[in-house]
């Protein structure tokens, strides 16, 4: 095991976004077996000091390569884009009213006449164009082509928004009850 | 996070905040949104015939430390003309708020609302 491969090589999975779950999640389980602490108990302050390194790194590891916006921004990071760190990226205005409306309705939702139809409504609504923002991510970054690395990125940009959008709705459910 | 006083005095006590109408000739509407948080701002400008800004409104979906700093921008740009307005720095909120390093995004979003809606303005009125 080598920290200085990317994720996908650590897992020793394909360097793509469709991803398989299980898989993942049984070579999370072996490589936690070969990291465990009290098996590195008999080592020196050294490799027990690498075996946490490594714990950490598989952590994280694990976390980012599960969630499906996460693994997005990590396969631009490997491309040499961070759409994390940005701060205000041109965003298309029309996307932006969209959300300035979503976020006005999920604010309100609490006042509407039935508050629970109302958010899980706006929950279908950003799942499912959380859904297609993850298709069309699919589809480009496959592609070789610069504009289909725009695309890539522009899509996950967008799903940072949605992101916030769904955390905001799950708060107001939790507030409810 | 420890927000500065004037951080928490413009978050509880908003100042314009509201909606114009942005078919208005009158109006710029300024949309902008910050992709490492997922918050957006909307900042509008109402500008009298002598190119002073006349009256702002925002409304924004973020921390606190962007609404304040939205709500700053509608308060100092009042009686501005449209170049002093779009001569705002992000550094003049930031410091003008005592904003931490990690919440300079925040101040960000409020320079470019304000340009976003100057240049939306200045595009009503050559069209
Ligand atoms: S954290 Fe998003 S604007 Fe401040």
């Amino acid at each position: 095991m080598d920290i200085k491969q990317n994720y996908f090589e650590f897992y020793g999975l394909p360097e793509a976004y469709e991803l398989d779950l299980g898989q993942l999640a049984d070579r999370h389980l072996e490589l936690q077996k070969q990291l465990h602490p009290d098996r590195f108990a008999h080592l020196s302050d050294q490799e027990r000091r690498m075996s946490a390194q490594y714990t950490a790194y598989l952590n994280e590891g694990y976390a980012t390569l599960r969630s499906p916006l996460l693994r997005a921004q990590y396969l631009l990071k490997l491309r040499g884009i961070d759409t994390h760190n940005e701060s205000s990226a041109q965003i298309d205005p029309m996307f932006l009213m969209q959300q300035m409306e979503l976020r006005e309705r999920v604010e309100e939702a609490p006042q509407h006449t039935d508050p629970d139809g109302e958010l899980a409504a706006l929950d279908q609504e950003v799942a499912q164009a959380m859904a297609e923002l993850q298709a069309e991510f699919r589809r480009m970054i496959g592609e070789p082509s610069q504009e289909a690395l725009d695309a890539a990125a522009s899509a996950v940009r967008k799903m940072q928004f949605l992101d916030k959008l769904s955390r905001e709705i799950e708060r107001l459910e939790d507030e409810l009850y | 996070m420890a927000y500065s006083e004037k951080v928490i005095d413009h978050y509880e006590n908003p100042r314009n905040v509201g909606k114009m109408d942005a078919g208005d000739t009158s109006v710029g509407t300024g949309m902008v949104g910050a992709p490492a948080c997922g918050d957006v701002m909307r900042l509008q400008i109402k500008v009298g015939n002598n190119g002073v800004i006349e009256d702002a409104k925002f409304k924004t979906y973020g921390c606190g430390s962007a609404i304040a700093s939205s709500s700053l921008v509608t308060e100092w740009v009042k009686g501005m003309t449209l170049d002093q307005a779009a001569d705002l720095k992000n550094t003049q909120i930031a410091d003008e708020l005592a904003l931490p390093p990690v919440k300079i995004h925040c101040s960000v979003l409020a320079e470019d609302a304000i340009k976003a809606a100057i240049e939306d303005y200045r595009k009503k009125q050559g069209s």
